[in-house]
């Protein structure tokens, strides 16, 4: 497994994996795609253009019905191919096309041919090969998308921890020792702890449970250094906690929230946590006290468009972040499909 | 030698507490007693005057005014105390230090650079208003007045207008005047559109501006006067500045 992580890293790309069958953009994406395979296939066949419409139809009535019942099928199986090395994978999904196709061949409309056995291959012929296109597109899909992991990783990992936050952290740190031993290593090995994820390979989804431990470990090293002045009230749905997110995707919002909602007030501030889960979503909602003045202080926009990648490669259309200024408070809204399993 | 007094201003607890101990481990060198402390820049001031500090200690990076802000104002005491800088991590900061040889810390402070900066600090190297706006070009957010060996601030925001007297450039708020020791062309270059000239006398603030009135024409003068927000005062505006300051009326 390790080994396969420093090779993938080496190479600057993921090795290949099937599509999460279970994505609402995955789907749409293959729903278009077939679909428009279909009409340009259409097209070729018509010879005048009144042929068109009717031609259409007669494909539709056959593809529709085997497209639905294969998405269906992979939407169910999807957490097993994931499990399968890519190359079997590829198989299982050809053998579930190739299936769905020859099982509803019976009930389909007969198109031009005699409906014997001739058309029974021709026709999964049609399917394998808009399989093999499509598994092509991902394929060509992964390849673009994987550098831009790595790439969205390293940057991640030099806007994260803010130098800032380091060295006035140590400072805190050697202030307690002598006075109090014990604070100061229970401080370093906060800081510990939230270096090694900091430093570690972020690409796989973490329980949301791990991501709030890591915010509070950040948030008691904040406090040690600001004091009364950092105020934090969390409001957690426990049965969110199983939640998978992508790693780090709430820790760099709540430094941010020190950052540009608390350092810049001589009063104490307030930042506010919302986790919430509502069916089959998880919201995320982080606010803090907003300084206009100092806006021109470096890192949200990097950080902000770091995490929207992020939860756009893990979760493509399904996920959102969008932040306002209401009422005299910067508010940060992230939903994202709920799941307990990859 | 008199002890040196030095005051810490952080807006940090543990950052103050830090530099104490480590005042503390440099007593036997250079024989110093800390005389006050601060959270912050408004209350620094006070602190340093009251106490006749001979040395500051004052964190770059504090909320509402900036550590070079705070410099900026101490410029205005009949005897400003050394300042050492002090930051986590402000590369831009730090590279004009260099440029400008002046003395800083990096936070964590380490005793002996302390030691170094405090012996060089009582031999009296003293900063210029110049350096300091080169470092933070950026405008402050008060003016500072000194009055019977404190410093006013007045909040920028506060000012209604100011004007060029003979030595001085008396600054007018709502309340009452002041005089500081600036001129009007750094004032105009420094707050850029804060202000708008009106004469060659006299800034005022724009956001205070609330129209404009007919009088008589003169040589010199445009025959307009401006109301500002506040004030029964009319002031004149030149023939010379008419032409800019008429796009306001509209």
């Amino acid at each position: 497994m390790s080994a396969r992580k420093v090779q993938s890293i080496r190479q600057n790309h993921l090795p290949d994996a099937l599509p999460d069958f279970r994505n609402l953009g995955v789907i749409s994406r293959i729903l278009l795609a077939v679909n428009a395979l279909a009409l340009l296939f259409a097209l070729a066949r018509s010879r005048e253009i009144g042929e068109f419409a009717s031609k259409v139809t007669e494909i539709a009535g056959s593809l529709e019905p085997v497209l639905l019942v294969v998405l269906v099928v992979l939407y169910a199986l999807s957490a097993l191919f994931e499990r399968l090395p890519y190359a079997q994978g590829l198989l299982a999904v050809f053998a579930v096309v190739l299936a769905s196709a020859a099982a509803l061949f019976p009930f389909q409309p007969v198109i031009g041919g005699s409906g014997g056995w001739g058309d029974f291959a021709w026709s999964l012929g049609c399917a394998a090969f808009v399989t093999g296109a499509l598994a092509w597109y991902f394929h060509l899909r992964n390849r673009a998308f994987s550098p831009a992991i790595s790439e969205a990783r390293l940057q991640a990992l030099q806007a994260r921890i803010r130098p800032h936050f380091l060295f006035n952290t140590l400072n805190a740190v050697l202030s307690v020792i002598r006075k109090d031993p014990k604070r100061a290593e229970g401080a370093l090995e906060d800081l510990a702890e939230l270096f090694r994820t900091v430093m570690a390979d972020n690409r796989q989804l973490i329980a949301l449970r791990d991501e709030l431990s890591l915010c509070r470990q950040y948030l008691n090293l904040e406090q040690l250094r600001l004091g009364e002045r950092l105020q934090v009230d969390w409001r957690l749905d426990p049965t969110a906690e199983d939640a998978l997110v992508p790693p780090m995707v709430l820790q760099p919002l709540v430094e941010n929230a020190v950052y540009h909602g608390i350092e810049p007030g001589i009063a104490p501030g307030l930042i506010e946590v919302r986790i919430e889960r509502r069916g089959d979503r998880l919201w995320l909602q982080l606010t803090n006290p907003y300084h206009p003045d100092y806006q021109h202080r470096q890192g949200n926009r990097m950080a902000l468009s770091n995490i929207r990648e992020r939860l756009q490669l893990h979760f493509d259309v399904e996920a959102s972040l969008n932040t306002r200024v209401a009422d005299g408070r910067y508010e940060i809204g992230i939903a994202m499909p709920y799941r307990t399993s990859l | 030698m008199n002890p040196i007094r030095v005051v810490i201003v952080d807006d940090e607890q543990p950052a103050r507490s830090r530099l104490k101990e480590l005042l503390e481990d440099c007593r036997g060198d250079v024989p110093h007693s800390v005389v006050g402390e601060a959270a912050n820049g408004t209350d620094g001031l006070q602190v340093v005057a009251a106490a006749e500090a001979d040395v500051v200690l004052v964190d770059i990076h504090m909320p509402e005014m900036s550590g070079i802000e705070f410099a900026r104002h101490l410029q205005v005491l009949d005897h400003p105390p050394a300042v050492i800088f002090v930051t986590a991590h402000d590369q831009h900061a730090v590279e004009a230090f260099e440029v400008n040889a002046l003395d800083y810390l990096t936070k964590p402070v380490r005793a002996a650079r302390l030691l170094t900066a405090l012996k060089r600090a009582a031999n009296g190297a003293r900063l210029s208003r110049g350096v300091l706006e080169s470092i933070d070009p950026a405008p402050r957010r008060h003016f500072s007045v000194a009055e019977r060996g404190r410093v006013t601030l007045v909040p920028v925001s506060d000012v209604l207008y100011l004007r060029a007297e003979l030595k001085y450039v008396t600054l007018r708020t709502r309340d009452r005047e002041h005089l500081v020791e600036e001129s009007l062309t750094q004032i105009e270059q420094e707050f850029g559109s804060v202000f708008v000239r009106i004469h060659r006398n006299c800034l005022v603030a724009r956001r205070w501006i609330r129209g404009f009135e007919r009088g008589a024409e003169t040589e010199s003068e445009a025959g307009w006067w401006v109301i500002l927000e506040g004030l029964d005062e009319k002031l004149p505006v030149s023939r010379r500045q008419w032409p800019q300051v008429k796009s306001l009326a509209q």
